[in-house]
């Protein structure tokens, strides 16, 4: 059975591609197309407050979040139904590695490392319906979230320990002689921290997103060998489900790292 | 694939101008990538505030307690009927121990019972087997006294019977009986 709806579906890309296919193979590939920020309502000035495309998948976002969180939850049943079981999975997922990676004592910090995962997972997630917007794909929104987390900690790290705080960079454990070299690197890495973050998770999602595109410029490219790319497609978009949701997850791991160095400076 | 890329790559300059000049359109002249228009900067990061601050309060104030709610709820109950899974095995051990002991007792009861019949038995059968001895001993002694008795008197017959038939032989044999000789002299065959 299996096999006779794999050959059907084989025979109607192929049939589909003789259709389809244009007159003149022309390739169309405009892979950055898909990342344009543009307005909502028409017209084409973008000013702060304008209601665009970014606008409407951060709503989109909340929506999800909402639905998944809190009408998913809304039974709270003894024996949880589908989405209050995802929903339970999400928090104790987050709540082992904030307890896990930054100790016990950053759990009263979990809702805001709550609020950067759900956030992070969910527009990647949205980003990968087809003809949608990736919030995440653009240094904008990965800078604000990567400068919060550095602000955050580090506003955090010299509220709670004051100038002890730099203790962070000064190597104790190193030989004398070595360590003014090592707080310089140690310095250089902490402010690399939200470069690093801020285009790892964007880079990462952009990436994914323009190879996809380019594959399908390939396939109007191709006339009835169309069919090929269709199918690299299919195999990459798997892969990009499995970014989505570790770019995710390694955003909110390093927080948690951070979070852990802010809270015990102390090498 | 590598010559796929090749045809894509002749082709690709057929449409370079049009392409190049979509792009620069669209992204205002910032070298094609809209990641890096910052005009459109401002717009993205007011908007992301917004929805984040929009996330925290509807986990801080709504999902996150009550999920947590609902897992202490589940770890309570978990723990509540574990517990009362104890309770409820120690109450049947403890029937158990209850069930064992009264069987024991039951069965003590049961011996001592059957040991009580058992000696009543024993000293009822040991009276009845006593007073038929004494019977049979009393009527064993009775009939060796009658015994006893035909003896004798059927000793007393034989005398006379010998008398008369010692007198009647001498009488026979033309002699003179006389009563007092037969009588000593068949005491004296008797006695021999």
């Amino acid at each position: 059975m299996g096999k006779i709806f794999l050959y059907v579906a084989l025979a109607a890309v192929l049939l589909s591609g003789l259709i389809f296919a244009p007159e003149h193979a022309g390739l169309a590939i405009h892979p950055t197309d898909q990342f344009l920020v543009k307005p909502l309502f028409g017209g084409d000035h973008v000013a702060w407050y304008t209601p665009t495309n970014v606008t409407l998948w951060l709503a989109l976002a909340v929506a999800a979040i909402f639905a998944l969180l809190v009408l998913g939850s809304s039974a709270r049943s003894i024996v949880p139904s589908r989405a209050q079981s995802v929903a339970e999975l999400a928090y104790g997922f987050i709540y082992k590695m904030v307890e896990d990676v930054a100790g016990k004592d950053a759990v009263r910090f979990f809702p805001y490392i709550m609020t950067l995962f759900m956030f992070i997972v969910t527009a990647n997630f949205l980003g990968l319906i087809p003809m949608s917007f990736t919030t995440t794909s653009h240094f904008a929104v990965t800078g604000v979230l990567a400068i919060a987390v550095f602000v955050t900690v580090t506003a955090i790290g010299f509220a709670l320990h004051g100038v002890k705080f730099l203790s962070l960079f000064w190597v104790s454990s190193a030989p004398l002689p070595l360590r003014p070299v090592l707080a310089l690197i140690e310095v250089i890495s902490y402010f690399v921290r939200p470069v690093s973050l801020c285009i790892r998770l964007a880079g990462n999602i952009m990436a994914g997103h323009a190879v996809l595109k380019v594959f399908a410029g390939f396939a109007a490219g191709l006339s009835i060998f169309g069919f090929l790319p269709i199918f690299a497609i299919s195999a990459f978009y798997a892969l990009e489900v499995l970014v989505a949701f570790i770019q995710a997850y390694v955003f909110t791991i390093l927080t948690c790292v951070y979070l852990k160095d802010a809270l015990h400076p102390s090498h | 694939m590598a010559s796929n890329t090749h045809d894509a790559g002749h082709d690709a300059a057929h449409g370079a101008a049009d392409a190049a000049h979509h792009a620069a359109d669209a992204a205002h002249g910032s070298g094609g990538m809209p990641q890096l228009d910052f005009s459109t900067y401002g717009n993205q990061i007011f908007w992301l505030v917004v929805t984040l601050v929009a996330i925290y309060f509807i986990l801080s104030r709504i999902a996150l307690p009550r999920i947590a709610a609902v897992l202490a709820e589940r770890q309570g109950t978990i723990t509540n009927d574990l517990s009362a899974a104890e309770d409820l095995k120690a109450k049947a051990t403890e029937a158990e121990n209850a069930y064992n002991k009264a069987l024991a007792d039951a069965r003590a009861e049961a011996q001592r019972i059957a040991a009580d019949a058992r000696a009543e038995i024993q000293a009822e059968l040991d009276e009845a087997i006593a007073k038929a001895d004494a019977e049979i001993a009393a009527k064993a002694a009775e009939s060796e006294k009658a015994i006893a008795d035909i003896k004798a008197g059927a000793l007393d017959a034989v005398k006379v019977v010998a008398n008369d038939t010692a007198a009647e032989l001498v009488t026979a044999l033309g002699g003179q009986a006389d009563a007092d000789a037969i009588a000593t002299s068949v005491a004296d065959r008797m006695k021999g």
